[in-house]
């Protein structure tokens, strides 16, 4: 069966990635419709680690393997985690939530309207173009090589561009051409984090940090809830 | 007389002009209006200082331009026959491209007896008002009004181009507006000085009117350089010239009180008698008269609008004599008489006979004003009372008064040798001898009797017969005493004038006044006498004492009483109407007018200022629904305007 | 069957609007964050497609710089967030309106 699946996968490469991006763009869609629609921000954030889970699947279908990785380290690792812990900082009670607000009554439709147009918008400019069969992507050099090349809107693929491997290839750009951005977004970086922790700073005295009577301090609500709760 | 008349066209005026010697009487003439104008000044500025000082010097400036006028009019007399005419300019007023227009004196014969009358007479009055306005609280500036008339007036009468005059003009209204409202406290008084004012300016339209005219055809304001220049410049009978003539006999109208302006002039007795007599009688009525003299040669290109000036004239004589003869205010009698004479004036003038116009203007300058003394004279002794049915046998009380009184009463009936009698029957000869104006002769002989006939009822009912008056409501009776000497002196002065004043012009051919006055006037009256002037000036004569005799009858057998205010009597007594015509006809259509245009200035333009504010506010509380303070509502904002520029791209790119 | 590089695209707009709408419909400022961070995955997603059909690297390059730099705005971001809930007690965007005429 394996054998079968993999002699498959092998002549008719594209056959399996048919497959992939059926499911996978399936449970992509659905988690993306997840966190909008749901009312608990914790379960709105679990179903977007699944989204971002999903768009990695989608990075290594389309040899891009390093990006992958990073995007299942970075986000779903590092920027979900920390949404998961400020979600928790801050209360998980959200019954309010998804009342419209009667101050401005046209947003809600308007909302609606835009998202639909610029869906159509972007199907129609950007994808468009790449809808017909003649775009679909070579997954092998000799299958690139027979590929109608003069076509516009044809798909070249990155079995070329990978010759040394993904991470090679990105790491010689990133290094290469394009080492300035590189060292000025690390250096964003460090200025975010520092800039978190300022702002993330409390102004009281050390002494004060437990302190159940400062107003809006969220642990101590916490605390007092959880004693009245007892 | 009229008969042996030379047939004369007489001399263009001003068709040589000469420069007077430095330090002469005319080049110092310029001084004759600035030193009372500038006595004005002082008493204004220090008058509560000075006191009972302010007449001295009030007195002391008429003096001196008294006497200048009279070394100019020597100084003139002095000259050769055309050499007469002067011009001293003083200084540069307007010199805007083809506007020229400079401060400068024109001294010719015509202005020097104009400006004798005005000072000496004036001279005269400023005197009388010391004992007149004897312990009034506004004392100074009675005289300070005075003189600022006097100068007024001055610069009128010297004035070398129609500008000049007019500042001359329109100064005088103004002193006019002043002293009749003297004691503005009266709101009545204060109305009759508006009503004096307003009316005086409808009549400057017209002549502001002739004066844009003027400059329009000639290019210049300037008398010397548009009277001589009248006949080649417009032609006879030429339409501009009609315009510019009647343009300025409706400026003479407002002045001079002809119909239909003449209704300020019976109000304006509300001011203190020497303004009425200075003003109203002697001096700033005259000015159209003066004015028409001075335009002659503009007249004389139209002459059959000249009759329609005389016809004017006449008939404004004849309603104001019958309005005269049954009016009880003395001083009233008097203002419509006035109205009357400067008819007789106009007749003059109109029909081109400008000596005899100027000639009853200066007799009557003196009678009128000696008239007017000695009503204040008879005010002075009565405690202010007007009515004529409230005195009686003043003669023997103020004989003085009474006498000099007479002396005008019989100058203005025009009873030989008086001065009236020769002026008036000048005016009425130029009527005879004009081609189309007999009837005006036939009416203003007519009024000549009317004239005689309610001056003697004036003179009977004041001074003749028994004592009428009755106590005041607070019991007060008046004592009527004789005057005190600085009023008495200049009756008795003008009551000199006016029995003498005749000499001026006897004969009218080979009088003074015809020939002093030819190089300054254009006469174009006719010589075709219709009647024999021996049987025309004894029939006036005759209507004349009919009427006094009339008079003295009647107020003395039979009407000892006032008449019924009824009927035709009651009409006259009214004015016939004319001021409630007015009333409905002017002033209640102006008054909606201005109500209404108020009220659209309120509702339309106050509600186009604040409807703009508040559709301004309206506008803003709408818009300010865009600031929601929402995030997402900005996000919106954000995201749909780039949907829309991304699809303007994409139209763009596919060629929409 | 072949997988056209449109779909991909396709798929990727779909995930941009589900963002947008959650952006503008949703009130908690958390999840409003998230689909921000969804929309910028779909971006992700785009640049990477579009790299296959370009046949370089570059876009991968720089789809991996704008992580890094959502990765330092949710840091920055969350901070702010967390201080805009000590100050008004509250993670409802609607709460924040200061600037309501």
């Amino acid at each position: 069966m394996v054998g079968v699946l993999a002699q498959a996968a092998v002549n008719e490469p594209s056959n399996a990635e048919f497959f992939v991006f059926i499911v996978i763009g399936a449970i992509s869609l659905g988690s993306a419709l997840c966190v909008v629609v749901l009312r608990n921000a914790v379960h709105g954030a679990l179903m977007l680690v699944v989204n971002f889970f999903t768009i990695a699947v989608f990075y290594a279908v389309m040899e891009a393997q390093f990006l992958a990785t990073v995007q299942v380290i970075v986000y779903a690792g590092a920027i979900m985690v920390l949404f998961l812990f400020v979600i928790m900082l801050l209360g998980v009670d959200s019954e309010q939530d998804l009342r419209a607000n009667p101050a401005i009554p046209a947003q809600r439709p308007a909302a609606a309207v835009l998202g639909l147009v610029l869906f159509a918008a972007l199907a129609i400019s950007v994808a468009g173009p790449y809808l017909q069969r003649s775009s679909a992507c070579p997954s092998t050099e000799a299958a690139a090589a027979a590929t109608d090349a003069a076509a516009s809107t044809s798909c070249v693929g990155l079995a070329a561009a990978n010759e040394q491997g993904n991470t090679q290839g990105v790491g010689a750009l990133l290094f290469g051409e394009y080492v300035w951005p590189f060292e000025v977004t690390s250096v964003l970086l460090v200025i975010a984090a520092l800039g978190a922790m300022v702002l993330g700073r409390k102004d009281e005295p050390p002494e004060d940090l437990v302190d159940v009577h400062v107003e809006a301090d969220p642990i101590g609500a916490y605390r007092a809830d959880a004693s009245e709760e007892v | 007389m009229s008969a042996v008349l030379a047939a004369s066209e007489g001399v263009v005026p001003l068709t040589r002009i000469l420069t007077a010697p430095g330090g002469s009487p005319v080049d110092l003439a310029w001084l004759i209006p600035v030193v009372p104008a500038v006595s004005a000044g002082l008493l204004l500025l220090f008058g509560k200082r000075l006191g009972r000082l302010a007449a001295a010097v009030a007195i002391t400036a008429m003096g001196y331009s008294a006497v200048a006028s009279t070394l100019v009019f020597a100084f003139l007399g002095s000259q050769p026959e055309g050499g007469r005419t002067f011009v001293r300019t003083v200084g540069t007023w307007i010199s805007a491209g083809p506007l020229q227009v400079d401060w400068s004196l024109l001294v010719d014969p015509l202005a020097s007896v104009m400006l004798l009358l005005v000072t000496w007479v004036g001279l005269l009055i400023h005197i009388y008002s010391i004992g007149y306005m004897h312990g009034d609280e506004r004392y100074p500036r009675f005289f300070a009004y005075m003189n600022l008339f006097a100068a007024s007036m001055l610069i009128l009468v010297l004035g070398s181009s129609f500008l000049t005059l007019f500042v001359g003009w329109e100064l005088v209204g103004l002193c006019s507006y002043l002293l009749v409202g003297f004691w503005f406290e009266n709101r009545d008084y204060a109305t009759a000085a508006k009503k004096a004012f307003i009316v005086n300016r409808i009549g400057d339209v017209g002549f502001m009117i002739a004066m844009f005219l003027v400059f329009f055809a000639f290019g210049s304001l300037d008398f010397a350089q548009v009277l001589p220049e009248a006949a080649t410049v417009l032609g006879a009978g030429s339409v501009t010239a009609v315009a510019i003539c009647l343009l300025l006999f409706v400026g003479a109208t407002g002045k001079s009180a002809q119909i239909p302006l003449y209704v300020w002039l019976p109000d304006a007795m509300a001011g203190p008698t020497p303004v009425s007599a200075l003003i109203h009688a002697a001096t700033m009525v005259t000015a159209g008269v003066y004015l028409l003299a001075r335009t002659s040669p503009l007249w004389a290109l139209v002459p059959e609008w000249g009759l329609l000036v005389a016809w004017i004239g006449v008939i404004t004589a004849l309603v104001t004599a019958l309005i005269a003869c049954a009016q009880r205010d003395l001083k009233k009698i008097l203002a419509y008489s006035t109205i009357s004479q400067l008819g007789y004036m106009f007749i003059g003038v109109g029909l081109g006979d400008q000596v005899a116009g100027i000639f009853h203007l200066l007799t009557h300058g003196f009678f009128k004003a000696l008239l007017f003394l000695a009503a204040g004279s008879v005010m002075h002794a009565m405690a202010n009372r007007t009515d004529v049915w409230g005195m009686g046998g003043l003669l023997r009380a103020m004989p003085i008064t009474a006498i000099t009184a007479l002396v005008g009463v019989l100058a203005i009936a025009g009873v030989p040798p008086l001065s009236g009698f020769w002026s008036k029957e000048e005016v009425l000869a130029a009527a005879a001898d004009t081609p189309g104006a007999q009837p005006i002769w036939l009416l203003g002989a007519i009024v000549a009797g009317l004239t005689a006939f309610y001056m003697a009822r004036w003179f009977y009912l004041i001074f003749l017969g028994l004592p009428r008056w009755e106590a005041d409501a607070d019991g007060s009776v008046p004592h009527p005493h004789e005057s005190p000497p600085s009023m008495t002196l200049p009756l008795v002065v003008l009551a000199v004038l006016s029995a003498l004043g005749g000499l001026l012009n006897i004969n009218p051919e080979t009088g003074f006044l015809h020939g002093w006055l030819e190089p300054s006037v254009q006469r174009y009256a006719g010589e075709t006498p219709f009647l024999a002037e021996a049987m025309a000036i004894v029939l006036v004569v005759a209507l004349s004492v009919v009427g006094l005799v009339v008079a003295l009858l009647a107020y003395g057998r039979r009407w000892t009483r006032p008449a019924p205010s009824m009927g035709a009597a009651g009409a006259a007594q009214r004015a016939f109407y004319v001021d409630r015509f007015y009333e409905t006809v002017v002033m209640v259509p102006g008054w909606l007018l201005a109500k209404g245009l108020a009220t659209f200035d309120r509702l339309g333009i106050d509600g186009l200022v604040n409807g703009s504010g508040r559709a301004t506010q309206r506008l803003a509380s709408v818009t300010r629904r865009l600031q929601t303070g929402f995030v997402r509502s900005y996000v919106l904002a954000v995201l749909g305007g780039a949907v829309l520029v991304g699809a303007m791209f994409f139209g763009a790119g596919v060629g929409w | 069957m072949v997988v056209p590089a449109g779909y991909y695209l396709l798929l990727a707009a779909a995930l941009f609007s589900i963002g947008v709408v959650g952006v503008l419909m949703r009130r908690n400022i958390i999840v409003m964050f998230m689909c921000i961070e969804l929309m910028l995955n779909s971006v992700n997603l785009t640049l990477v497609t579009f790299s296959r059909i370009n046949g370089n690297l570059e876009g991968q390059v720089l789809s991996f710089f704008v992580m890094v730099v959502a990765a330092a705005e949710v840091t920055v971001g969350l901070a702010l967030i967390v201080n805009l809930f000590r100050l008004k007690a509250s993670t409802d965007a609607d709460d924040v309106d200061s600037l309501r005429s």
